[in-house]
């Protein structure tokens, strides 16, 4: 049965979500050299329309499509039976096709996480060919393991409300995986780079916190009580997480900044999506707190220790705090909040907690070897890094043939 | 009194400005200009529009020095420069007529310092 509330609600959820990509494309693009920022907000631009395109061909099919097998299977090729009758197992009230809009730009964004790890050295076409066979290969049967029907995490009883396992710690790792092999940029150690242009990774951050209520209270599939607990708690755990950074920063650097800000905030945004319709708001507020003392941590503290270059932080934010989430919801899930979901560890259930703990692990282990064979092959027959000299002189110019800022007129 | 004028690669200024340091040459002005040289400039497609031989993006560094600091002054820039590709730049030597401390209105070789 229809409900045009919550179609409505779904349909303005998923232009929510779109706007993240663009969103994070700003975030990114203020971060690197001014030479790079079109090569950034171009590869955020071209997954909206090659993994959009993909999603209705095959993608939603392999995702979403019933199975108990490796992949959701080919049933919903093209969108062939997927229509605008409800899908009772997924969501009752919405037509078909309103879902899987929904999930098609969650399939957008994820992939574009992954640039923060590689920004700034990654040849164009080699990134577009890594991205196409990393959506297919590791988001779509992770995507269809956790939320498909038929899907082994899901049956197991793991929790992820919106995506901290199949988005965030799964573009995470793989941007570990690619900042790793791939190696450092080069100049880097006397020439640290200073991000190009502070404002964008603010109008960036404001863009996601925004369209975050889609991605978390649209992840309700219905305009109610489950939508707007997720909204709630989504935006008490950005505030949190953006406040505990920039204390965190004041004490340790002597000065707060806006960076430190927007990295909490995306940071707290991250850790409450799998948690987003199972917590209340005391646990929110604990989550965002302590998620921006990780992924601090991991930024200022592992990073350097370890040496890998992963430019922009997608691993040390949507990872780590991606990982903290969903430990997080297995705490302090509760089925007063949603009868649907399952109590945590301090609701007298800690074997949720190992069952999220054995996700997150599921996760690591398949996307690193995945990812990672990916890498190899298109290293193989395109090769990944662009050459020094096109690296020196920016990535826009040469991949490009455009700049994003003239210095006459 | 000279007057050194260096042409350099951008993302080579860090590295020269720590030789210099080094050199104990600290007083340099730095300002973004555009050029080429036997480094031709890239071409640019907008809208199907080419704009080919468009200038590229340089450094230019200002340093007045006393006579016995100019070698010196001209070694670091080079360690710090030089990549041995083609346009790695130039560096230019001027004689330097006159130089006044606006603060004290001293002259010459002890206003360079």
């Amino acid at each position: 049965m229809i409900n045009s509330g919550d179609t409505a609600w779904v349909l303005i959820s998923s232009a929510l979500v779109l706007l993240m990509t663009p969103g994070l494309a700003f975030f990114y693009g203020g971060m690197v050299r001014r030479k790079n920022v079109l090569s950034v907000l171009m590869q955020c631009f071209i997954i909206m329309c090659v993994l959009s395109i993909q999603w209705v061909i095959f993608g939603y099919s392999l995702s979403f499509a019933p199975s108990k097998g490796f992949w959701g299977g080919f049933a919903w090729l093209g969108l062939n039976g997927v229509g605008f009758e409800p899908y009772a197992d997924y969501a009752g009230t919405i037509p078909h096709q309103a879902f899987m809009i929904f999930q098609a730009m969650f399939a957008v964004i994820t992939p574009a996480l992954i640039i923060g790890a590689f920004a700034e050295r990654m040849k164009f076409s080699a990134f577009l060919v890594f991205t196409l066979l990393w959506a297919t290969f590791v988001y779509d049967p992770l995507c269809h393991w956790v939320w498909g029907m038929g899907g082994w995490l899901r049956n197991m009883g793991a929790l992820d409300f919106a995506g901290g396992t199949v988005v965030h710690i799964n573009a995470g790792i793989a941007a570990l995986v690619t900042a790793i092999v791939l190696g450092r940029r080069a100049n880097l150690e006397k020439n640290v780079p200073a991000p190009h242009n502070m404002p964008f990774v603010v109008l960036g951050t404001a863009l996601l916190w925004f369209g975050w209520f889609g991605f978390n209270a649209g992840s309700a599939l219905a305009a109610n009580g489950l939508a707007v607990n997720a909204f709630v708690v989504t935006h008490t755990a950005a505030a949190s997480a953006g406040l505990s950074w920039a204390l965190i920063e004041w004490v340790r650097n002597g000065k707060p900044t806006i960076f430190g800000v927007c990295s909490g905030a995306v940071a707290g945004l991250v850790a409450i999506t799998p948690a987003a319709g199972f917590v209340s708001v005391v646990p929110a507020i604990i989550i965002g707190l302590l998620v921006s003392v990780f992924c601090f941590i991991a930024v200022t503290v592992i990073k350097p220790l370890l040496g890998y270059d992963d430019s922009l932080d997608a691993f040390g934010v949507h990872c780590v705090g991606g990982i903290w989430g969903a430990l997080a919801t297995g705490l302090f899930a509760s089925k007063l909040v949603n009868p649907a979901g399952a109590n945590g560890l301090f609701f007298g259930n800690p074997k949720q907690l190992f069952i999220q703990l054995a996700t997150v692990i599921v996760t690591i282990v398949y996307t690193v070897a995945v990812t990672l064979i990916i890498y190899k092959l298109v290293d193989l027959f395109i090769g990944v890094r662009v050459d020094e000299k096109s690296e020196v002189m920016g990535l826009d110019l040469t991949q490009h043939h455009e700049r994003a800022y003239t210095v006459l007129e | 009194m000279k007057l050194v004028i260096a042409i350099i690669q951008p993302f080579k200024l860090e590295e020269v400005k720590e030789e210099l340091y080094n050199s104990e040459i600290n007083l340099i002005t730095v300002t973004e200009v555009l050029g080429h040289g036997r480094q031709k400039g890239i071409t640019e497609v907008y809208r199907g529009a080419k704009e080919t031989g468009n200038l590229l993006r340089k450094v230019r560094l200002e340093i007045a020095v006393n006579d016995n600091y100019l070698e010196p002054t001209i070694r670091a820039i080079i360690k710090g420069a030089k990549t041995g590709e083609t346009g790695d730049g130039k560096i230019f030597v001027l004689d330097l007529a006159e130089c006044v401390r606006i603060r004290t209105q001293e002259r010459g070789s002890i206003a360079i310092g």
